[in-house]
């Protein structure tokens, strides 16, 4: 019979091994799984994990890794902080819209105007429009004790029917001979959120992801306010005790996170998006989530689980075009990542022993 | 009922007296060589005792000496590594509770299981293998409780009943199965001293009547005024056994602890200006089933303890909360200094000179996976300025940390183990000395000792006096009388949210005591006459 046995403290060794050994056990799971849809195993999680780095057109998919992972990482930098606090805001999606909106508002009202101005505005808007979205849930908790994880998760289809209106009505390209979305925004090139240097995928979402991530970092490390987020998620009565006011950590946690996923809408739009359209969302508000998980909440492992995540992808598009894999097989093969790493976690707390009773 | 049934039962109740006079009763339980080990303690070695028929037997040792791993073998809830038990000299090996109780031993636990939102006689159905209806087992509630002096009516809620109350619902649970072995695991910690004279009438007419008891206690009195014989724990191994009529407190205690003890020194206090000052203070209850706190004053003086007696559950938490700033309060309620702080949270109050430390250990005054560095951060950061524009100064708080488990001589490996792998007495150790070591002007503590062992509990002590001597005042919430009449200089009584008029503790008596933590309960008093008739 097995039987788990608590630790008297968390092990260090399985925080970070975990992660690995899911990795691990979903490229047997997802093997499995391909291998009963009758594509060779082997082949396809070569083709998630190894052909966009190393194979033929790596050079095309390298820069693609940054492109992707920088919006995930910079979403899920905000969304760890709201987590380790115990504040659940899984509306990232919804405040990363409403951040794209807000910022490609702001650009599209000054087109044609050039001037350097306009970029610093658009970002600035775009933080604002993820920040006030966020809000929603937060000043709804704080005033009404209502849940946030509802709040903020409804809030997201309240934002994509904002989304579709504004596409197919004020916001469309009046030059776009009926078609639905907006101008694009990266042949406006005082909006454009190009890449630093050329074909690389840097942009400038990138490296503000990067330091979300060195921000965060010294946030949760050399802080009081890190440490307070940290305090007030596992012992709530011991962050009044350290005169923490949860309401104010409550909006704090909220904002950050809505803020750095509307940041992530406006660098999207304004770059490798280019237009806002009714489906110029992907779900990276809701991939993040993993992300965050997967990177257990710290900023190293959100950087690093950003970018394997990112590769899942990629990896998986090429998938769906070389072996013609269905996109569901895909998106169940995230899924069991994120399933593994929840149900491996128990290692961190309990040791497994086998036999005996207590 | 005829004479001769009348007879029997009569030979039946008084058979066990007799033998207990000649020590020849009948053996109930007898254990053999039983040991239990978890990973890194053995809970229990090589115990071996007997309890007889009608005996009631005390289980007597410090917290983590091993009863309750004992008493849970026993009960079924635990299975020993080696040993065995008979009962009524059959082999027993009870698998699970149920098989316990279906042989005859029943069990009071420290810490009710019970709904606060049902009523008396639901919860007493809850805790039975085979509940009669309910019709029927409120009458046998009402019989049983009267019968053995616990008046208890079966339709009140559990939510509405004080904690002695409550630990009558467990009781009458128990004596409907009729059993042969009653295990009382620490039954008056949670006790006024009156209604402990009432549960120790009920123990001795169970016993009168042929009741075995398993009666687990530290409290040395107690089991001089109750016990016929006593089995003594430490480390997990039988120390000694002794008759407790026979032998003095102080024998006990130094077989229980193994070394001698020293009561705490104090200096002749001369008390300063107020340095403490609470008027008026009123708090609604923070849930359905808290206590309100009701028009609380009382002023602490410099060098003062103050002892703030009561049974749980009377306002202790919610006052701590007030006095603390985690509940805040009008304006001139409380005053440190002549400051008024009624409306600043915890922080501002550090800052004007006011500690606390929480009752709740693990979850209130620390955070049971951080480090004791990290937790000494918690409350420390203000007093002992470890941070500078919100960047902490880890270097500083490791110090900090390392000073506190030095001076209050907390037992752990290192400051990075985190707070929930020390042993209660420790962690205590370690909160009360990293409040003290910011040399605070006015300092709170909640149950300062409690489920902490015998040393550690007279050096906290010793401590807090140290602190009073260098000129702060000390209010100490406690349910142990004991504790408060050896160190404070006065006393107050908490009930139901009210707190007493503070009075010299010198020439206090238990009864009086008594009486004040009764407070407005009259029925206490008449419960006791009804008794003793």
């Amino acid at each position: 019979m097995f039987r788990l046995e608590k630790r008297p403290t968390p092990s260090t060794f399985w925080s970070w091994g975990t992660p690995v050994l899911a990795v691990i056990l979903t490229m047997i799971a997802g093997g499995m799984l391909f291998a009963m849809l009758g594509k060779d195993p082997v082949l396809a999680i070569k083709a998630i994990f190894w052909e966009p780095l190393f194979g033929a057109n790596a050079s095309y998919f390298r820069p693609q890794l940054l492109v992707k992972a920088g919006p995930l990482i910079l979403i899920a930098i905000g969304l760890s902080l709201g987590f380790r606090a115990a504040v659940w805001n899984i509306g990232a999606e919804g405040q990363y819209i409403m951040g794209a909106l807000c910022g490609g508002s702001v650009a599209l009202a000054a087109y044609p105007a050039e001037s350097f101005l306009l970029f610093p505005a658009m970002i600035i808007a775009g933080a604002i429009g993820g920040f006030i979205w966020a809000m929603i849930p937060a000043l709804l908790k704080i005033r009404f004790g209502t849940n946030e994880i509802l709040v903020s998760l409804m809030l997201v289809y309240v934002a994509e029917n904002i989304l579709s209106t504004l596409a197919f009505g004020p916001l469309k390209n009046p030059e776009g001979f009926g078609f639905p979305g907006s101008r694009n925004l990266q042949q406006y090139p005082s909006a454009h959120n190009a890449d630093l240097i050329a074909n690389t995928g840097l942009h400038w979402g990138v490296v503000t992801a990067f330091l979300a991530v060195i921000g965060a970092y010294i946030l949760l490390n050399r802080h009081i306010l890190g440490f307070q987020i940290s305090v007030a998620g596992q012992a709530p009565r011991a962050a009044r005790f350290a005169g923490v006011n949860p309401n104010t950590l409550v909006a704090i946690c909220l904002g950050i996170s809505g803020a750095l996923a509307g940041l992530a809408g406006i660098f999207e739009v304004a770059g490798p998006g280019g237009q806002i359209t009714d489906s110029f969302n992907v779900g990276y508000g809701f991939t993040a989530i993993i992300v965050a998980f997967l990177g257990r909440l710290h900023p190293v492992g959100i950087l690093l689980a950003g970018l394997l995540m990112a590769l899942t992808y990629i990896g998986g598009e090429m998938a769906q075009l070389s072996l013609s894999l269905p996109l569901a097989a895909i998106q169940a093969f995230q899924g069991m990542l994120l399933f593994f790493l929840l149900a491996l976690d128990l290692l961190t707390n309990f040791r497994i022993r086998i036999g005996g009773l207590i | 009922m005829t004479g001769k049934t009348l007879q029997e039962q009569e030979t039946g109740r008084t058979a066990p007296r007799e033998g207990r006079r000649e020590m020849t009763r009948d053996v109930l339980l007898t254990i053999e060589g039983l040991s239990k080990s978890y990973p890194g303690v053995k809970a229990n070695d090589d115990v071996s005792f007997q309890i007889g028929e009608g005996e009631v037997h005390a289980l007597l040792g410090e917290n983590g000496a091993g009863k309750s791993t004992l008493v849970k073998m026993i009960y079924g809830l635990v299975k020993p590594d080696e040993g065995r038990m008979t009962f009524r000299r059959e082999e027993y090996t009870p698998s699970e509770p149920r098989e316990a109780r279906g042989l005859g031993v029943a069990m009071v636990f420290q810490h009710f299981s019970l709904f606060d939102a049902l009523n008396v006689a639901e919860n007493v159905a809850l805790g039975m293998d085979n509940p009669p209806p309910m019709g029927e087992l409120a009458g046998r509630i009402r019989e049983v409780s009267e019968g053995y002096g616990l008046p208890l009516d079966p339709e009140r809620l559990v939510g509405d009943l004080s904690a002695g109350e409550r630990q009558r619902v467990e009781i009458i649970r128990c004596l409907l199965q009729d059993p042969k072995l009653l295990i009382m695991d620490e039954p008056t910690s949670v006790l006024t001293p009156q209604e402990v004279n009432i549960l120790f009438g009920t123990l001795r007419q169970l016993a009168a009547e042929g009741t075995s008891i398993l009666y687990i206690s530290h409290k040395l009195e107690e089991i001089k005024a109750l016990c016929d014989e006593a089995t003594i724990l430490r480390r997990g191994k039988v120390v000694g056994t002794c008759t407790p009529r026979d032998s003095t407190a102080r024998e006990m205690a130094e077989m229980m602890v193994g070394a001698e003890l020293n009561a705490p020194q104090r200096a002749p206090i001369n008390p300063g200006p107020v340095a403490l000052q609470v008027r008026n203070l009123s708090v609604p209850a923070p849930s359905a089933f808290g206590t309100s706190l009701r028009e609380i004053g009382f002023e602490v003086r410099q060098g003062e303890v103050l002892g703030i007696g009561g049974v749980a559950g009377n306002g202790q938490d919610e006052l701590l909360l007030a006095l603390s700033g985690e509940v805040k309060t009008p304006r001139d309620c409380v005053q440190i200094n002549g400051l008024d702080v009624g409306d600043l949270g915890p922080n501002e109050r550090r800052k004007a000179g006011l500690c606390t430390a929480p009752e709740e250990r693990l979850g209130h005054a620390a955070v049971p996976d951080l480090s004791l560095m990290e937790n000494a951060l918690l409350s420390g950061a203000v007093r002992k300025q470890l941070t500078k524009n919100g960047f902490i100064d880890w270097a500083g708080t490791r110090r900090f940390a390392e000073e506190v488990v030095k001076t209050f001589d907390v037992r752990t490996p290192g400051i990075g183990t985190a707070a929930r792998a020390l042993s209660g007495g420790n962690l205590q150790k370690f909160v009360l000395g990293r409040e003290i070591m910011q040399e605070p002007e006015v300092i709170i503590v909640n149950q300062p000792t409690w489920g902490v062992d015998a040393a550690a509990a007279a050096f906290i002590r010793q401590a807090l006096l140290n602190r009073a001597a260098k000129g702060a005042a000390v209010v100490v919430i406690s349910q142990d009388i004991d504790e408060i009449m050896e160190i404070a200089d006065r006393f107050a009584a908490l009930n139901e949210g009210r707190l007493s008029a503070p009075v010299p503790t010198q020439g206090l008596t238990i009864d009086e005591i008594g009486l004040m933590l009764g407070g407005a309960h009259g029925m206490h008093e008449a419960e006791v006459h009804h008794v003793q008739a």
